[in-house]
């Protein structure tokens, strides 16, 4: 027996952190590991609400994010070589294009 | 679920079943094309011809079934449903289908493989094949369809190539108005069409649009006449569209402005008879309407007959001259649906051999203005001598259309005219034979222009290539051996295949055929009378006079109708395109500004003088608030990013607390 | 508090230093290796949980493979070592905006599961149970993922790839 709440606390201690870490954090590489810490909080909920529940489609979900993460990773980390490869540096900072 | 019936045959399937086959062939060598065609040797023809060349044959083995007495059959696989409404993917085969797939692949593998030369050089080639194969496609996608939806699909399709076709050439603008107003004219036809299929659907309880399902509810007379014939009438206006009939024939002649191969295929063999084959495949629901819709039918068909075959006397584009003579054949098919089941199976038989002998005259008219560089008759002249194929073949043609005996438009002819006689309808026998005369005269009219006396054009015309001449030959053939399949003397075998309820006996009645042959013949000799020695201008505007005028402007049609529907529709809308454009799209573009001032627009909206104050503040109000708005605008992800989350912990904490 | 909850108030006091030491720490190479820590345990507490497979394929992937893919993007990256060179300077404002989030998330727990009467029977899901749910109520999400998993790797291959001189 585990009470809800206590996990789902956990959970959004896990994303709290990891919402500091993107906003905080100016390596690339590191903003992506917060953004991990993150999508880790969605699948602790997820998997916390299966078991209350009883329907075993979050645990699958949670598996299915798993695999959207590694795919993230994987482009993530591309963008990252990429725009390191241009400008010699992955500080997020700097790349201050998003604006007209 | 899969759906196969058989209704009533002595004769096993065969490849029946696999009749789909055939329609799915160019879909798949039109994907083919535009994927790999800029790779293949050759640019990609090669798969359209390849696809169509089969095509061609299997439909033969589809025809062969009925040659031996087979029955027809129906196959269909589910598709979606909607309610209660049961779509299906299906085939329906009989005789009518075989001819048509005949005369499809035909025509489409001799339009094919003349390209191959006439084409040849030109910017867009492999692009021009792809659409050849999908309209290929879409039209055998009609005459197989078992259901209206499935028709519905092929018919679009085909306007859609019969406008990226006819604007082949779309740098000039000319072409692209063109296209425009074919597909446009074609339209408005197409929208009487769709609720036409909507009422027939409707006939059923909103279940199915099965073809033979509606027939049969129509035959057993549950459903109400009144329904039957506002059915029947709107579909006649898809045919009015795509057949183009009176008053929607305004769009055929200004086709002619594409490549003449597609002249010949789409405006001339295959697109254009669709909605004849639509009036034909629907034959039930014109039967069991009130007997005026087949009178209005008749009618239509008669002034359109009439009036085209007129205005080709004054053409000097050897295309238009060919469009006009188009219309008025196909009037004369429609014509032949308007006399019930007999005239039902001329009229197909018109359609069957028209297809060849009217391709085959496009395609000698694109060869010959291949060599001369011109389409205008004024231009050529004494080409028998430089392109001898080009022009024993046209010639051909020309006697077919004519109704010379014994080639085949004298058979399809003296056919609906023996109809008409026959079921009394006196007043369209008299219409029919004067527009043979006219068809007579204005082709010997053609002929003497473009081939005989002294050559007017620039440069030296020569023979087309082997490419080109070899599928005049073909059709030529077939022009003038086809007709005998209708021929009385020979058994009329047409009338098995092509037939409503009970197999058609053709009759012989001596008269009618010698009438038609004198038409023919006097035709003939006015037109050689009048154009055996080149006259400038036209010998014909001293014996006119006025009538000349009023031909030249095309009866003022298209005046009338630039003046008294496009424009009055035109002008509103072009105000209400600009007016979205100035106000929606602008002003979503500029967003938080022009929503600052839009209260402001309202008021100065109906003050002319304002306006260009409003233009002016407008703008600094945008500028000042996109000052203090690009502050928060600093290009940093992360500034976004907490922006972002700052916004949703206010508004979870909103939405729980409301 | 059952011997459950012990387990797992400790699986995620650790796992809750680690995701902390991971947004502060002056190394990257380090910070990779708290985020190892950090997923690792909370693969444990699916484990306690009772979601067996979930846990072990968080355990495979996250600490097996993505954790090494952060660390070839490191060597690729050659990051500098230092607190300065790795944070921004709204370090205030970041800090601020999380605990905003952390006080609206705990808000909106506490006011929907108030503490303490919502409990969860642990019951061990088998990974049989996964697999069937999987392919008979998600085959076309899976599929869909699939094709994600795919597109992401021609990505990857593009985006990365170097562009041939001439």
């Amino acid at each position: 027996m585990i009470r809800l709440p206590l996990v789902l606390f956990f959970s959004a201690v896990l994303f709290s952190t990891g919402v500091y870490g993107v906003l905080a954090r100016r390596n690339g590489v590191l903003v992506l590991m917060s953004i991990e810490l993150m999508l880790n909080a969605v699948n602790v909920n997820l998997v916390a609400f299966s078991q209350y529940v009883r329907d075993i489609g979050g645990q699958v979900f949670a598996l299915f994010v798993i695999a959207v993460a590694a795919a993230e990773v994987g482009i993530g980390l591309a963008i990252v070589i990429l725009i390191f490869r241009n400008r010699e540096s992955i500080n997020v900072d700097e790349v201050s294009l998003l604006k007209w | 679920m899969v759906g196969a019936s058989e209704i009533a045959s002595a004769v096993g399937p065969g490849f029946l079943p696999w009749t789909w086959v055939i329609a799915v062939l160019p879909l798949a060598s039109a994907a083919l094309i535009l994927f790999f065609g800029k790779r293949t040797p050759g640019k990609g023809p090669v798969y359209g011809i390849a696809a169509v060349g089969t095509g061609w044959v299997l439909s033969l083995v589809v025809l062969w079934h009925f040659v031996q007495g087979g029955g027809p059959l129906e196959r269909s696989v589910a598709w979606f449903q909607v309610g209660p409404l049961h779509m299906e993917l299906g085939e329906l085969v009989d005789g009518l289908t075989a001819v048509m797939l005949v005369v499809v692949t035909s025509i489409s593998l001799a339009v094919q493989v003349y390209s191959l030369g006439y084409m040849k050089g030109d910017a867009r080639y492999t692009w021009f094949y792809v659409a050849l194969s999908l309209f290929t496609a879409a039209m055998l996608n009609v005459v197989t369809a078992n259901n209206l939806f499935q028709l519905l699909v092929g018919w679009e399709v085909m306007g859609l190539c019969s406008y990226l076709l006819i604007g082949h050439w779309w740098e000039e603008k000319v072409n692209s108005n063109a296209a425009i107003k074919a597909f446009i004219t074609t339209r408005i036809g197409d929208v009487p069409f769709l609720f036409g299929i909507f009422a027939l659907t409707f006939a059923t309880g909103f279940t199915t649009s099965n073809i033979r399902v509606i027939a049969e509810r129509i035959s057993s007379g549950e459903v109400s006449t009144m329904l039957v014939a506002a059915a029947a009438l709107l579909l006649f206006g898809g045919t009015m569209g795509k057949s183009a009939q009176f008053p929607l024939h305004v769009w055929l002649p200004d086709a002619m402005q594409g490549p003449t191969p597609v002249s010949a295929l789409i405006h001339a063999a295959t697109m254009v008879t669709a909605g004849v084959y639509l009036v034909g495949r629907l034959f039930d629901v014109f039967v069991h309407a009130n007997a005026h819709v087949l009178q209005y039918v008749g009618v239509i068909g008669g002034i359109t007959m009439l009036g085209a075959a007129l205005l080709a006397f004054v053409q000097d584009d050897i295309k238009r001259v060919l469009a006009y003579s188009t219309i008025s054949q196909l009037a004369y098919m429609v014509a032949g649906m308007s006399m019930g089941p007999a005239g039902r199976t001329a009229g197909f038989f018109h359609l069957f051999t028209h297809a060849f002998f009217k391709a085959l005259l496009f395609l000698g008219a694109g060869s010959v203005i291949h060599s001369a560089h011109s389409n205008n008759m004024s231009e050529m002249g004494g080409l028998r001598k430089n392109m001898p194929v080009t022009f024993w073949t046209f010639a051909i043609g020309a006697a077919a259309l004519a109704g010379v005996f014994p080639l085949a438009g004298f058979w399809s002819k003296d056919e609906l005219l023996t109809v008409a006689q026959e079921n009394g309808h006196p007043v369209l026998f008299v219409v029919l034979l004067g527009t043979a005369l006219l068809t007579a005269f204005y082709m010997t009219r053609a002929v003497w222009m473009t081939f005989f006396g002294e050559y007017r054009g620039q440069g030296h015309p020569h023979e087309s290539p082997v490419s080109m001449t070899g599928p005049l030959v073909a059709l030529a053939a077939a022009s003038a051996g086809v007709g005998f399949l209708g021929a009385p003397q020979l058994g009329a075998v047409f009338g098995k295949w092509v037939f409503y309820q009970e197999a058609e006996k053709a009759v012989f009645v001596p008269w009618v055929a010698l009438a038609s042959t004198a038409a023919a013949l006097f035709g003939i000799l006015a037109g050689y009378s009048l154009y055996k020695r080149y006259r400038e201008p036209d010998p014909l505007r001293a014996y006119a006079g006025a009538v000349y005028g009023v031909l030249e402007n095309k009866y003022y049609m298209d005046d009338f109708y630039m003046r008294w529907i496009i424009r009055p529709i035109q002008y509103p809308v072009a105000v209400a395109v600009n007016w979205s454009n100035q106000r929606i799209l602008d002003g979503a573009v500029n967003g938080v500004a022009v929503v600052t001032r839009a209260s402001a627009w309202v008021v100065n909206l109906f003050d002319q003088r304002v306006v260009d104050g409003a233009v002016n503040e407008a703008a600094e109000i945008t500028g000042e608030t996109g000052g203090v708005l690009r502050a928060l605008q600093t290009g940093n992800v992360q500034w976004y990013a907490a922006l972002l989350f700052i916004g949703v912990v206010v508004a979870a904490v909103l939405i729980t607390r409301a | 508090m059952t011997g459950q909850e012990y387990a797992f108030v400790v699986l995620a006091l650790v796992g809750t230093v680690g995701a902390v030491r991971l947004v502060t720490a002056k190394n990257v190479v380090h910070a990779a290796l708290y985020l190892v820590v950090t997923l690792a345990m909370v693969g444990s507490i699916y484990l306690v949980l009772g979601a067996e497979f979930v846990g072990w394929v968080q355990i495979l992937i996250y600490v097996g493979a993505i954790v090494i893919l952060f660390l070839f993007g490191l060597m690729l990256t050659k990051a500098p070592i230092g607190r300065e060179s790795l944070d921004n300077q709204q370090r205030g404002l970041a800090l601020l905006v999380a605990l905003a989030v952390l006080a609206g998330l705990v808000f909106l727990i506490q006011d929907a599961f108030h503490w303490g009467d919502r409990k969860m029977n642990l019951v061990h899901n088998t990974t049989g149970e996964v697999g069937r749910s999987i392919f008979q109520h998600y085959v076309l999400p899976f599929e869909a993922v699939s094709f994600i998993l795919l597109a992401a790797l021609i990505g990857a291959v593009v985006l990365a790839r170097r562009e041939e001189r001439e």
